[in-house]
Formats: C-alpha cells, sequence, structure tokens
C-alpha cells in the first residue's frame, strides 16, 4: 500500500468528533468509522452520514434519534442495524459534526 | 491510495460507561413515565444495552387501550405548584396533559405510543411484570405486539443481571 496525498490534520476532542466539520472528508469518515467498529461504510450508511452532517451544516444542530428515524429514509431499526454503538452518536462522529446534545 | 490513519490524531478505546441498564417502570402518569422511557432510549443511543421492566399502572405504558391516555398528575402532586382543590378541577388534567404535549413536542420528544415503539425499535426489550398482570387480570393480548413477555421479579433480576437496575 503506498500513501500519497496532502497532509492534513484533523482536530479531534476527548471523544473522538472532530471539533472543525470543515477538516472532514469521507477518507477521514471511512477511518472514523473503522475505529468506531464499522469496517466498511455501505451506501446505507452513508445515507444517514450524509443526512446527519447535511441536518447539521443547515441548522447548526444534529437531527434527534426520531427525526432521523424518520426523515432520513432509514428506519430505526435499521439505524442500530448499521451503527450498534448508537446511531446519532456514531453517524455524527463519522460525518465530522460535534456530538449531539440532545436528550432523545 | 490515501492512508489516513498517520493523520488522526490517536484516539485511545472509548472512555469507560454502564454497559448495561433494567429500567423499572411502576408509575402510570404522565411525568411517572416519562422518565424511565428518556432514560432507556438515551441508553440504546449510547450503545448501552436497556430493558424495560413494566410494573403496576407503569403498565398503562404498554397498554393497547391506555398508551394513548396517559396524563399529568395534577393532584396530590406539589410539583404543580397547584392547590389541590383546583388540579381536581374537572378536565384539568387534561388541559395540563395537553400543554406539557406540546412543550414536548416542540423539543421533539415524542408521545408516549410512539416513544415506546421507537425505544422497542431501537433493541431494549419490553416485559410486562407478571404479578401486576395477574392482579389487574390481563393478557398479552392487551400489550402493545412489541412487549417480549411477562417475567416474574425472578426472571427480571435474571435479565439484569450484570447491569444496573434503575427504579422510577
Amino acid at each position: 500500500m503506498t500513501t500519497i496525498g496532502i497532509e492534513t490534520s484533523v482536530d479531534r476532542d476527548a471523544e473522538g468528533f472532530l471539533t472543525d466539520p470543515a477538516q472532514w472528508n469521507e477518507q477521514i469518515a471511512e477511518e472514523i468509522a473503522r475505529e468506531s467498529g464499522i469496517p466498511e461504510l455501505t451506501e446505507r450508511h452513508w445515507l444517514v452520514v450524509r443526512f446527519m452532517r447535511d441536518r447539521f451544516l443547515t441548522t447548526g444542530s444534529a437531527p434527534s434519534i426520531r427525526a432521523l428515524g424518520k426523515e432520513s429514509g432509514v428506519p430505526v431499526k435499521e439505524l442500530y442495524a448499521l451503527f450498534p454503538k448508537g446511531p446519532a452518536k456514531l453517524a455524527a462522529r463519522i460525518g465530522g459534526i460535534p456530538k449531539p446534545r440532545g436528550c432523545i | 491510495m490515501t492512508n489516513v490513519l498517520h493523520e488522526l490524531p490517536p484516539f485511545e478505546a472509548e472512555p469507560a460507561t454502564i454497559e448495561k441498564v433494567s429500567i423499572v417502570i411502576s408509575r402510570g402518569s404522565l411525568e411517572g413515565v416519562y422518565p424511565g422511557l428518556i432514560m432507556a432510549n438515551g441508553a440504546r443511543m449510547e450503545g448501552i444495552e436497556a430493558d424495560l421492566f413494566f410494573t403496576f399502572f407503569g403498565l398503562d405504558a404498554i397498554r393497547k387501550d391506555r398508551q394513548g391516555r396517559i396524563k399529568v398528575a395534577t393532584v396530590g402532586n406539589p410539583g404543580m405548584h397547584l392547590p389541590t382543590l383546583v388540579g381536581a378541577l374537572p378536565g384539568f388534567s387534561a388541559v395540563a396533559t395537553r400543554m406539557m404535549q406540546r412543550q414536548m413536542e416542540k423539543l421533539d420528544i415524542p408521545p408516549i405510543p410512539e416513544f415506546v415503539e421507537l425505544i422497542a425499535d431501537s433493541g431494549a426489550g419490553l416485559y410486562a411484570c407478571r404479578a401486576s398482570v395477574d392482579m389487574f387480570g390481563l393478557t398479552m393480548d392487551d400489550f402493545i405486539p412489541q412487549v417480549r413477555d411477562i417475567i416474574s421479579v425472578g426472571e427480571f433480576y435474571g435479565l439484569a443481571a450484570g447491569g444496573q437496575v434503575i427504579f422510577t
């Protein structure tokens, strides 16, 4: 395996969330996914990650699990199958946005 | 192929956390049911295993005919900061319940039936208490389909083994 490319440094908080969403790219997403116990991001994973990220970038806050289940196109049962360690939290971490703050 | 592994600052294992919770819901008022539901949902959102055990009037939260009709207790509830006689006025509990539900909807907290379904879909187990079910003369048919079983206290402790028990 060869390493090409651009030197980028990524700032993360103690829980592994990017502190600056602008530093995010898809390779970083895949790397964080592997580190979080998801060996490969499928199209369904990407659907959720992109929904979380877009919603955060447009509204300034990450969606609740309820909104995620209703609006992302991926139902709650499948969300937990895709992200067993917590869909909202993991999708936020993989999507390079801060940890969701809400209780729901 | 770009290897980004070395570009990420080291991130060690997840911080220590609770692995499993078993939450008992024993009351049938709105303010008696929600805290346990919020804690169960919050556990699943953190990847923590969760089971819910409904007992006494807490069973209303999983009864088909009652889960949509759970109300705020406006009498005997000092938290309402109301004279008891005002809280007892006909329709007062319904009004207080509607106000609270509107507020919760704004915060994206689902109504009880939807919330219970969401929690079941998240993989949490829903169980009814055997003693209460017998006392009220109920069967599995009285409960929403997400309820896995009617279990005894002993079986509940068996399920709870190795985790934390939370009574609400």
